[in-house]
């Protein structure tokens, strides 16, 4: 089930769904138990990834050898 | 007054000096003026006036040379041409003989934007087909623009406002002046050549045609049109289109503009996030509550006492929803940011499992919720689900109340 890199975006979309399928009403209560914790853990991706430290501004600049660098802005 | 010295000159003779003297004396010059009572003449020859506040002159372009006028020339129109006054005795008028035209200063721009704009829509450079899609979630936004420029500070404020953890990544560039142009479209060039940004912002503050002219080159055009990352036009100027503006995948009247469409509002989402949690929560409990129905009605029916029976569970972790939907009622909060840690906890008691750390287990057949006895066989195995660990045990006996 564990997926290698959930997206936000896909994050977002399957929470829509889990959501619509509970309020659904057709689905067990085991199954709604197991949607629900998977909606959890959704939430918490999401909210998680809405509130990361804030980033700093950075200037893409080419070293000597014409590699790229990120610099202090 | 009069005399026998008396020169009494002849109308051709006078004509032939003024002719002379205007003819010798003006060079071939360069002569701006607007353009009015335009005509091309059914003889193939274009005849106007140029004139200014104060003055106007007459002004041909020979059938002979009619191939020098490149552009749509129309009234009102600044144009500069190179040419001789002329002299017609005949009729004793003089006009201006035109070698060559071009418009002039900012007409000459806009000519060239218009021209260049017709030959890139021709090749396809403005289709919607080649629109990228902007990505609705970016986590890099790169910025081409100048470092000291007032498009750089407004985007980092909007952006750091709405979704304060996306990377900006700047790459400064020279946004007018010789050379211009050309930074611009390496820096589209090195952003895919980097290729870790999501969607870029290329613009720059307002400013006069001329300052905004290295976003009309067809350099800076081809790079935008040649980008894999989908490219944001953000040049200051609100009214008129950029040539970029028209390449680009989506077109943001101001560097601020383009930011609020690079990111979505972070504070937004989590409201939106937080109506999920909030529906899903109601769904759950909407659930519980026909449990709670039927285990009601079961117990009625059946006299069920015994407070190990798992329908006994559903009554209990319902009972602990209405006093947590209670206590929610109860709290008004106002800060988004306090609401959205309030809900991660209201989620987490939600959570059915929570029962376990009172001493209440779930038992599972094959991986089922195990509700009713009689479902399952002697002998069988069970897997019972406890706060801390699980138990997998083998049936012994079975009594069937229900």
């Amino acid at each position: 089930m564990a997926e290698k890199k959930l997206t936000f975006e896909k994050a977002l979309a399957k929470l829509e769904a889990i959501v619509e399928k509970l309020e659904s009403g057709e689905i067990s209560l085991d199954d709604s138990i197991a949607a629900f914790e998977e909606g959890q853990k959704l939430v918490d991706f999401c909210l998680k990834n809405l509130s990361e430290a804030e980033s700093k501004v950075k200037k893409l600049s080419r070293d000597i050898d014409g590699n790229f660098e990120l610099n202090d802005f | 007054m009069w005399s026998d010295e008396t020169h009494i000159f002849s109308v051709s003779e006078v004509t032939h000096t003024i002719k002379y003297l205007l003819e010798e004396n003006i060079p071939t010059i360069w002569l701006e003026g607007e353009v009015s009572n335009f005509k091309a003449h059914s003889s193939g020859h274009f005849y106007f006036t140029l004139k200014d506040a104060n003055a106007q002159i007459s002004a041909v372009i020979w059938r002979s040379r009619a191939h020098i006028l490149n552009f749509e020339i129309e009234d009102g129109m600044h144009v500069q041409a190179l040419g001789n006054v002329r002299v017609f005795e005949r009729g004793g008028r003089y006009n201006f003989d035109i070698l060559q035209i071009q418009p002039a200063g900012v007409g000459r721009l806009q000519m060239e934007f218009e021209r260049l704009k017709k030959q890139l829509e021709a090749e396809g450079l403005f289709a919607a087909e080649h629109k990228k899609k902007i990505p609705a979630y970016p986590s890099v936004i790169g910025v081409v623009t100048s470092e000291t420029g007032a498009a750089i500070r407004d985007i980092i404020n909007v952006i750091s406002r709405r979704a304060p953890n996306v990377q900006i990544i700047l790459r400064p560039v020279q946004v007018q002046g010789e050379g211009a142009a050309r930074d611009i479209a390496k820096a589209i060039e090195e952003f895919n050549a980097y290729g870790k940004a999501d969607v870029l912002i290329v613009g720059r503050g307002g400013g006069s045609l001329e300052d905004l002219w290295a976003f009309n080159e067809e350099v800076v055009a081809r790079a935008i049109f040649n980008s894999h990352i989908p490219i944001i036009s953000a040049v200051g100027h609100e009214i008129d289109f950029t040539i970029a503006d028209f390449v680009a995948d989506l077109r943001a009247p101001t560097p601020s503009a383009a930011a609020e469409l690079a990111v979505p509002d972070y504070n937004e989402l989590k409201r939106k996030i937080v109506r999920f949690a909030q529906r899903m929560q109601r769904a759950v409990m909407v659930k519980i509550e026909h449990y709670r129905q039927r285990v009601k009605a079961l117990q009625r029916s059946y006299g069920l006492r015994r407070p190990e029976d798992l329908l006994h569970q559903y009554a209990l972790r319902v009972d602990e929803l209405s006093t947590q939907m209670q206590r929610t009622i109860k709290q008004r909060i106002t800060s988004q940011q306090q609401y959205v840690q309030q809900l991660e906890l209201r989620l987490q008691n939600l959570n059915p499992k929570k029962v376990l750390e009172r001493g209440y287990s779930i038992t599972y057949l094959n991986g089922k919720v195990l509700k009713r006895a009689r479902d399952a066989q002697p002998e069988g195995m069970l897997l019972t689900e406890l706060h801390q660990g699980k138990i997998e045990s083998q049936i012994k006996k079975i009594e069937d109340h229900g």
